[in-house]
Order: structure tokens, then C-alpha cells, then sequence
């Protein structure tokens, strides 16, 4: 198998905190995570794309066409914001596990429909001691 | 069955050129990639096996970096991957299509079934990853 991985950054401001937890829950689980003021990281995301090559250009997808879904889909929206405020995190905590999630199901429609290979992996740095994969099994 | 992984860089120079086409329909096709450009390559070649009872190594590494100096290095280190290999004169050196040869020559000069993957990396945002049986399955 062959895959393709462009990686993107996008600093992004956030706080852990559960909807389902109370007051004193969210900050013994989180820890300073659960800061309400928020705080924020340098995240760094992998998107891989596998399939065939085209014969022509050599690209399984156009390194343009890659960076233009990822920019419109995922850069523009959460680059400088607090992912809280995003709906995709009404109900859901924007650990970087759950923006691996998010972000593989916000590609993976338009990565298909542009045609150039398909979604395999997103991966979600979200420091450089810190990194989550997610792949979904087809 | 263990997995070990050495990395190598070296560095090329290239551009993107369908013979076909005219300068300025490339220039369109590949935007900048068809001006000469280089990068900075790393490889990363892994390896699956079970180590030797006695030597307690599944590839000798001095063997590896040898082999890594002769099929890599010799050939693609501060060469035109256009004009001084014979490996693109039919296909475009995108990370993809370079991935396949490299990984097509280890396989080749590797002990069979030894190579599990490659990953190239073009520059720190971008690599191809390889994994057996290969780029076109």
C-alpha cells in the first residue's frame, strides 16, 4: 500500500471540561485542563490519503486539492479559535483524541468526492510530546 | 518477528515535466513543482525478522548502512533525479512515484520478505509511507 501525509498547524485555544461532569468533577479529572478561561497548544495535524497513483502527475491526490479541503474544512475553522465554541464540541470535549475524530469525518466525504485516494489515518499533535492517531477500519 | 528502522538523508535536486506537454501546460498541471527545485530527503527504511540465534540481529546494521550507501545514496545524493537517474523519465518525480522506486530497488537488494516499509519524507510536512507487498498493491 502506498499513502501520501501533508501535515498542517493550526494554534488553537481550549478547555477540557464535560457537560456531564460537575464542577469539582471537571477539575479533578482535567487538572489545569479544566482552566475555564481555556489555554491552547500548537497543534499539528497528519492527514494520509492511500490509493492508486495517477499515471499522469504521480500523485495519488493533488497536493493542492489536499491542502484546499483541510484549509476549508478544518484550517479555516479552527485555526485561532476556541474549539469549544465550534458546534462540532457542543456536546463533545475537545480532547486532541476527539479532534482526531472530528477532523477524520469532516475530510473523509470531500477527500472521496475529489477522487484522489482516500482517507487512511488523522493524526493530532498536540504537543510534541503528545500525539493521536485515528484510523477507521473499512 | 522484530521491526528495526535506520534512516538516511540526502538531498536532490528535480522538477515535475510531462514530456507531452508544453512548458506552460506543465507549468499549469504542476504550478511551481515544475520549476527546478530541491529537498532535503529523509528515508526511513524498516525491516521485519527474527533475529539470528547467534548474532542476535535480524539484518547487521554495518550491512544495512552499506546497502542504504549503495542503492540510495550513490545513486540519488546531490544528483538531478530528472537528468542524472534513469528512473523518471517516464513518471514525475512526485514523493509518490520516488517512494515506489526506492522502495522497488530495496526490495530488490534486500533478503526476501525482509522489507516491511518505507517512509520518505520530502520535507518535514510531507512523506509517503510504503508498506509490503508493495506500492501497487
Amino acid at each position: 500500500m502506498i499513502s501520501v501525509t501533508r501535515r498542517y498547524w493550526f494554534p488553537a485555544a481550549h478547555v477540557l471540561r464535560s457537560r456531564a461532569l460537575s464542577e469539582e468533577e471537571n477539575v479533578s479529572l482535567y487538572g489545569k485542563c479544566a482552566n475555564p478561561n481555556g489555554h491552547g497548544h500548537n497543534y499539528g495535524l497528519e492527514v494520509s490519503v492511500a490509493g492508486e497513483r495517477d499515471p499522469r502527475t504521480g500523485w495519488i491526490v493533488p497536493p493542492e486539492t489536499l491542502d484546499a479541503i483541510v484549509r476549508s474544512r478544518v484550517l479555516d475553522r479552527f485555526d485561532h479559535r476556541l474549539l469549544n465554541e465550534d458546534p462540532l464540541f457542543h456536546d463533545l470535549v475537545p480532547s486532541a483524541e476527539n479532534i482526531a475524530i472530528v477532523v477524520y469525518r469532516e475530510l473523509a466525504a470531500p477527500l472521496a468526492k475529489a477522487g484522489g485516494g482516500r482517507l487512511v489515518r488523522v493524526a493530532v499533535i498536540e504537543t510534541p510530546r503528545n500525539r493521536f492517531d485515528y484510523e477507521e477500519t473499512s | 518477528m522484530v521491526r528495526i528502522t535506520r534512516a538516511i538523508d540526502f538531498s536532490a535536486s528535480l522538477h515535475y515535466r510531462r514530456p507531452e506537454l508544453s512548458a506552460a501546460e506543465n507549468r499549469q498541471l504542476f504550478g511551481r513543482a515544475a520549476m527546478a527545485h530541491g529537498h532535503n530527503y529523509r528515508l526511513e527504511v524498516t525491516l521485519s525478522g527474527t533475529p539470528d540465534p547467534v548474532s542476535g540481529m535480524v539484518l547487521d546494521l554495518k550491512q544495512l548502512k552499506d546497502l542504504l550507501e549503495r542503492e540510495v545514496v550513490a545513486r540519488f545524493d546531490h544528483r538531478d533525479l530528472v537528468a542524472d537517474t534513469p528512473y523518471f523519465e517516464k513518471e514525475v518525480p512526485t514523493p509518490e512515484n520516488f517512494a515506489a522506486v526506492l522502495y522497488r530497488l530495496l526490495e530488490g537488494a534486500l533478503p526476501r520478505g525482509m522489507l516491511a516499509a518505507i517512509r520518505l519524507y520530502q520535507d518535514p510536512e510531507c512523506f509517503v509511507d510504503v508498506t509490503a507487498p508493495g506500492p501497487g498493491a
